[in-house]
């Protein structure tokens, strides 16, 4: 009855051989390709290296009065100014401004760098049904595969640091954007766009005067998403260099710091709160035009 | 009747069908040979939308396509710009196929020969009214202060002064519908396309837009192609009305043509209920010119009987001559034969 309370599984040697010609397949491409890849992400680095610079070495005022200007542009809210500034201001009395600044930059550089790529991809998959019946998959691998998994095969190819820290980041927060684009572009009303074919636009034409615009709220859920996403990645990147407020919250686990782990923990909660608040505001501005309904 | 078009764009369609399915092409020359909607869908769960639609719309005048839901009239609508590609016939504009045009021919016919107006509206809701009315000149790439320019003047034209900077939510919908409108008129097409373009409005409004449209019509003359389900609307706008049952095109006339002599029972039940009065013109009806009677007043033959007999009951005659545009007797309209044309007739009676 052995064969019933055991799992026919792959015989142990075979099945050891699998994983030792895959994992040496991928050491020697790594040995191979693994410079050449790092040069490919160069950019990438000098990118997050001078977001970096500008956020720690930019007086901490300046930094204010910028964030403050930010606020006031996408929400024409004082309430969310001050929300916003305030919660620097705290954070940066608690001692945790420069560990922020750093945070902040990679979120930044994050969130740019997802709707670089997300947007388009979004686009493209509404257009096609086939491009969507092959991306949607991978999409859900990203999101649900846990990220030590990946993390393994892109530290092994670049090394402990920024960039791998990004595309970590990046391919956790990267689906919703794609996602919420994808969705925004097909819920367009098929009216307008008939309206739009009816007076000869172009594909192109439809896509920036009809469906981007129309598309426009939901994907800036998007934005407000991976956003989202990429903070809550923080504490993952730093275990792989990624130098911010995630660090101390590391060193915190390893020590059994309750305090140090609450004042980061919270750090990275404010700086969620303030960018959700911001980008929700300007979102709905976007959408002034439906407010007003005739009755 | 309208008169002779100045040079404009007519629209002829011939032998137009369309089979909605997957294969529809595999199923023309069935349906050619003579088998029925029914039976179509039942044997190969195809759809026949269009059968067969011969209808020659002369430049310069209002041809209504009317029909209830399903019965083609938004799909044969769409035809002529070619938002449905037919499955079989020509859709000749100015001599041009349409359905023969490239991608490319065919943006540029939608952009220059024809403008659209819609049932729902279909406005850009994130755009202002200006900026929804110079849509299709910015389509064109024509120089912003043009667009603006020219939009203006439609703007101020469908009435909607001093709204020029609000967004469709901000507008009731008869209001919306004159943005449409306006959309349309901006484009300056010599085709205008109105897919129901009045059947989302309140009776009087409706009125009201039919009144913008006839005098629009007045000066600018276009080829107007115009979908409704209402025999009102049709008879008060159309030069030429189609009428269309389970995608066959069952009676084509003026309206006099529809009124007073429906092609089948369908019809007449449409006919009904129609004031026959205010849409039966007095050349319709009259009678030979009578030298030997008393001369009366005079009347102009397109005046409807409704008018005509009001005419004569103030001026206490039971009889009117009837004088064309030169001068000349050319009928008498008495009391009984108005009075019986307006009258719902009995079977084989008007």
């Amino acid at each position: 009855m052995d064969w019933l309370t055991s799992f026919p599984q792959m015989n142990d040697a075979l099945l050891r051989d699998l994983k030792k010609t895959i994992d040496d397949g991928f050491r020697a491409f790594t040995r191979a390709y693994g410079d050449s890849i790092e040069a490919f992400f160069e950019p990438l680095r000098w990118f997050l290296v001078q977001s970096e610079r500008f956020m720690t070495q930019t007086p901490w005022p300046i930094i204010l009065i910028l964030v403050a200007l930010i606020a006031w542009a996408a929400s024409r809210n004082w309430r969310v100014v001050a929300g916003a500034v305030g919660t620097l201001v705290l954070i940066g009395y608690f001692g945790m401004w420069e560990d922020t600044m750093r945070t902040i930059s990679m979120i930044v550089v994050c969130t740019v760098l997802s709707i670089a790529v997300g947007i388009p991809l979004g686009i493209w998959m509404a257009r096609s049904d086939r491009v969507r019946a092959f991306v949607n998959p991978i999409l859900d691998v990203m999101q649900t595969m846990p990220s030590f998994v990946y993390l393994i095969p892109v530290v092994m190819l670049l090394g402990i640091g920024k960039v791998p820290g990004l595309i970590a980041v990046v391919i956790y927060a990267l689906p919703p954007m794609i996602r919420l684009t994808d969705l925004g572009i097909r819920l367009v009303d098929r009216d307008v766009i008939e309206a739009a074919d009816a007076f000869g636009a172009s594909s192109w034409q439809k896509l920036w005067t009809v469906q981007l615009p129309l598309a426009l709220p939901t994907i800036m859920t998007g934005v407000n998403q991976t956003i989202m996403m990429a903070l809550a990645m923080v504490v993952i990147a730093a275990m792989i260099g990624v130098q911010g407020l995630g660090q101390p919250v590391l060193k915190a686990i390893s020590n059994q710091y309750f305090t140090l782990g609450m004042f980061n923990g919270l750090a990275i909660v404010g700086i969620a709160v303030m960018f959700d608040r911001v980008s929700q505001a300007y979102g709905r501005r976007l959408q002034r035009h439906r407010e007003v309904v005739h009755g | 009747m309208a008169e002779p078009p100045s040079g404009g764009t007519g629209i002829e369609i011939r032998n137009l069908y369309k089979i909605f399915g997957a294969n529809g092409a595999a199923y023309v020359d069935a349906v050619r040979a003579g088998m029925t909607k029914a039976e179509l869908n039942r044997r190969h769960a195809h759809v026949l939308g269009l059968d067969d639609i011969n209808i020659s719309m002369p430049a310069g005048s209002i041809q209504v396509i009317m029909g209830l839901s399903g019965s083609g009239k938004s799909t044969l609508i769409r035809h002529v710009n070619r938002l449905i590609d037919p499955t079989f016939g020509q859709v000749l504009v100015g001599g041009q196929d349409v359905v023969a045009m490239s991608p490319d021919e065919l943006r540029a016919f939608r952009r220059h020969q024809t403008a659209m107006v819609f049932q729902k509206f279909a406005l850009l809701p994130h755009r202002t009214v200006l900026d929804n009315a110079v849509y299709g000149l910015e389509v064109q790439g024509a120089p912003r202060a043009e667009q603006r320019e020219r939009a203006m003047r439609w703007i101020e034209r469908v009435g909607l002064n001093g709204y020029e900077d609000r967004y469709p939510n901000q507008l009731s919908g008869g209001m919306q519908q004159r943005v449409g409108l306006a959309r349309a008129l901006t484009n300056d097409a010599p085709i205008l396309l109105m897919d129901e373009a009045y059947s989302a409005l309140d009776p009087l409004i409706r009125v009201d837009m039919q009144t913008v449209l006839l005098d629009l019509q007045k000066e600018l003359r276009k080829t107007i192609v115009f979908i409704t389900h209402d025999l009102d609307e049709a008879l008060r706008l159309g030069d030429q009305i189609a009428i269309l049952r389970d995608g066959r095109v069952i009676q084509q006339g003026t309206s006099q043509d529809i009124v007073l002599r429906p092609a089948d029972d369908y019809v007449a039940t449409f006919v009904r209920e129609v004031n026959r009065g205010r849409v039966i013109r007095v050349d319709a009806v009259m009678g030979p010119p009578d030298a030997s009677a008393p001369a009366g007043p005079q009347v102009a033959p397109e005046t409807t009987l409704d008018a005509a007999v009001k005419q004569m009951v103030s001026n206490s005659v039971d009889a009117m001559s009837v004088v064309g545009a030169d001068g000349r007797v050319i009928g008498r309209l008495d009391m009984p034969r108005a009075i019986a044309a307006m009258v719902t007739p009995a079977a084989g009676g008007g």
